[in-house]
């Protein structure tokens, strides 16, 4: 049994060693370039392009049912970002978003079978019309704010879902509207693993871009708005141009998503676009984190897997409770509700600052500050 | 009956159907626009719920009349104390700790609690249109050359009913004037001992209450309980932005107006778009109000002083 202090110089030396370079201290920053940077040492970088590679590999041996739900999560990240960028960032309560996400999934159906246009360009394409969508209904938050935006907001919801409903020659109404299959390059994306790589192609870089968004003057303009909109104003940040930007920003994210959804969907109902889905969407970030994309990230994974989870818990009580598998819906919603007003109450930051908080404990274990 | 056709005798007939079914359908709307108004009035709380506490409201009524079999004189008294209930539980348990919370948190948790009594209601009693006691006959008696429905008159007239025994507890009851000064200044009515906390659960329970009585009325005049009830409470946005988020007055009034406009535009419009009017004109005409004045007929305006 070695001596007390060879054990403690036997620490010292691990945490001096093999430690810092593995966890993420020693960020010194001694340049105004360095306080920009994202990540300050070497380690979240590998830890990030071994997460990438990770990912890559995972559709070589993932179940189809596990595929279908990671491209879901895949969808609901980049649907939560946009949000995120407009509540969590800028302050606007948009009850709205299941609206962008149908016209930007509407569109790309649209422009996919009566325009012939392939999906990488159909979804840009049906982003920016629901950017212009988005410009069009973020018009009100010059005017108004908090709740009554988000009245407006919710308006604006029903006003669209009426029209998606009505306007049967370009949409189908209830009977739906049958998306084609994407092809790339002559290969034609019809499994979940093949949609797999679309949607981590658009989900890392709208990632990136949204992270890098807020180190710049843009991303700076927005988060002044959302603190104290009126001295943003009296110190020169134009809020018609940015509020406007903010719904233009996350209306494309939301088209990106939405001409996704459509693609992993097949075919496009409108009740897929409920007031529900913007309520999802809301708990995604209020439960990850608003004002944190790392929060959007846990918030859209807490989100999708929680049926699933309900599901699996169903399936393993129906031997003992035969009626649980009906009940999956309504239980969804009851532990959806709890699940917000737990968050609410005890962790308003949500997961984001859960993770944050163990993150720091290991950082400077064992010092407590 | 498609306007335009038939003679005037026949098109002002068919005018004043639709408008006694708005004024009927538009008092129902007024009941539950005064639980919101009341709640923001007390407290400066939305409620992005009232869809749900106005499907409980039915649920509860047909599971005690129907299920139940209870007589009547039972059955609905014991669904108001069940209302009540739900309300003191919400305001204890959700509403207190997000006190001086922004208000994104209170809206959120608003829809949690509503996504609540959603689920519950679906866990127990599923989702299958239950078909509601009749509790007025369905013969319709004729005022005039107009067929009014009896359940629509019988509603109107609960629902005055209810809107005079509200103002007149509002102004000369103590409870009431203690609400007032609650919802006029929250720091000056604690330090006159009127128990800030006891006032936002009563308001909470009137609320419930209304959405309740509002729920069992909205159940006898579709015939039907399901969970569509719930879109109906969604109309009480509309009507609230119209009247005024605080004011009373605006409410009844509110409610009124849409609902005159919902049928009026429905009767006169459904041909043309093709169905359906019904269900978006009120948000039409809350995107209207909001852009020229938005704060409604008889809300205050807020000044924001910075």
């Amino acid at each position: 049994m070695p001596s007390l202090t060879a054990q403690r110089s036997a620490l010292f030396l691990f945490k001096l060693f093999a430690w810092g370079p593995l966890m993420k201290c020693g960020g010194f920053r001694l340049r105004y370039r360095d306080d920009e940077r994202i990540f300050d040492t070497r380690a979240p970088i590998v830890a990030l392009a071994v997460l990438i590679g990770f990912l890559c590999t995972i559709p070589l041996v993932a179940s189809t049912y596990w595929l279908d739900v990671l491209n879901r999560i895949g969808i609901a990240i980049i649907g939560a970002i946009g949000l995120n960028i407009l509540i969590g960032f800028t302050g606007q309560i948009s009850i709205g978003h299941a609206a962008f996400l149908a016209v930007g999934a509407y569109t790309t159906a649209v422009l996919e079978a009566k325009a012939e246009l392939p999906f990488y360009l159909a979804i840009p394409a049906a982003a920016l019309v629901t950017a212009a969508f988005g410009l069009l209904f973020g018009l009100p938050s010059l005017r108004l704010k908090g709740l009554y935006l988000a009245i407006a907001t919710l308006a604006a919801h029903f006003i669209t879902a009426y029209a998606i409903i009505h306007w049967e020659s370009m949409t189908g109404g209830v009977l739906g509207l049958l998306v084609p299959t994407p092809t790339l390059f002559g290969l034609a994306l019809d499994s979940d693993a093949r949609m797999f790589y679309v949607i981590l192609a658009c989900a890392i870089p709208t990632t990136f871009f949204a992270k890098n968004l807020f180190r710049t003057k843009v991303g700076r303009a927005f988060i002044a708005i959302r603190d104290r909109d009126v001295a943003a104003q009296v110190i020169g940040v134009s809020l018609l141009k940015y509020k406007l930007l903010a719904f233009l920003i996350s209306s494309f994210y939301a088209g990106v998503a939405g001409g996704l959804m459509a693609h992993h969907s097949r075919i496009l109902f409108p009740d897929a676009f409920t007031l529900l889905v913007a309520i999802d969407y809301l708990a995604m970030i209020i439960i990850g984190g608003m004002g944190s994309i790392l929060g959007s990230i846990f918030g859209a994974i807490f989100m999708t897997l929680l049926p699933e989870v309900l599901k699996l818990t169903a399936t393993s009580l129906s031997g003992v409770y035969p009626q649980s598998f009906g009940l999956i819906a309504s239980a969804r919603d009851v532990i959806f509700g709890l699940a917000i007003i737990t968050f609410l109450i005890f962790e308003p930051q949500g997961l984001a600052r859960i993770w944050a908080r163990i993150r720091n404990y290991w950082k400077l274990w064992p010092y407590s500050y | 009956m498609i306007p335009g056709d038939g003679d005037v005798t026949e098109q002002l007939v068919f005018m004043l159907q639709l408008l006694i079914t708005g004024v009927a359908v538009g008092s129902v709307y007024a009941l539950m626009a005064l639980g919101f108004v009341l709640i923001f009035k007390a407290s400066s709380v939305v409620n992005f719920g009232p869809g749900e506490l106005v499907l409980f409201g039915a649920y509860i009524s047909w599971a005690t009349i129907l299920q139940m079999h209870l007589p009547l004189y039972i059955a609905l008294p014991l669904t108001l104390v069940t209302s009540i209930a739900l309300g003191l539980i919400i305001e204890r348990g959700v509403l207190r700790p997000m006190i001086g919370e922004p208000i994104i948190s209170v809206i959120m948790v608003t829809f949690g609690f509503a996504s609540v009594i959603r689920g519950v209601l679906n866990m127990v009693w599923g989702s299958d249109t239950r078909p509601f006691p009749a509790l007025f006959s369905p013969e319709p008696f004729h005022l005039g050359p107009v067929p009014v429905s009896p359940v629509h008159l019988w509603s109107f007239v609960m629902v005055v009913i209810l809107l005079v025994a509200f103002s007149l507890f509002f102004k000369y009851s103590l409870i009431g004037m203690a609400m007032r000064a609650t919802a006029d200044n929250q720091q000056v009515a604690l330090s006159l001992g009127i128990s800030v906390k006891g006032i936002f659960a009563l308001s909470w329970c009137i609320a419930t209450m209304v959405s309740t009585l509002g729920g069992i009325i909205l159940g006898s005049v579709r015939g039907g309980v399901d969970f569509s009830l719930a879109d109906l409470g969604l109309k009480v946005f509309p009507v609230v932005i119209l009247g005024g988020l605080d004011s009373i007055m605006g409410a009844i009034v509110g409610g009124v107006l849409i609902g005159v406009f919902e049928n009026l535009s429905g009767g006169y419009l459904d041909p043309i778009f093709g169905g359906g009017v019904k269900e978006v004109a009120p948000f039409v005409v809350l995107v209207l109000i909001l852009i020229l004045r938005p704060y409604g007929l008889f809300g205050k305006v807020e000044i924001e002083r910075v």
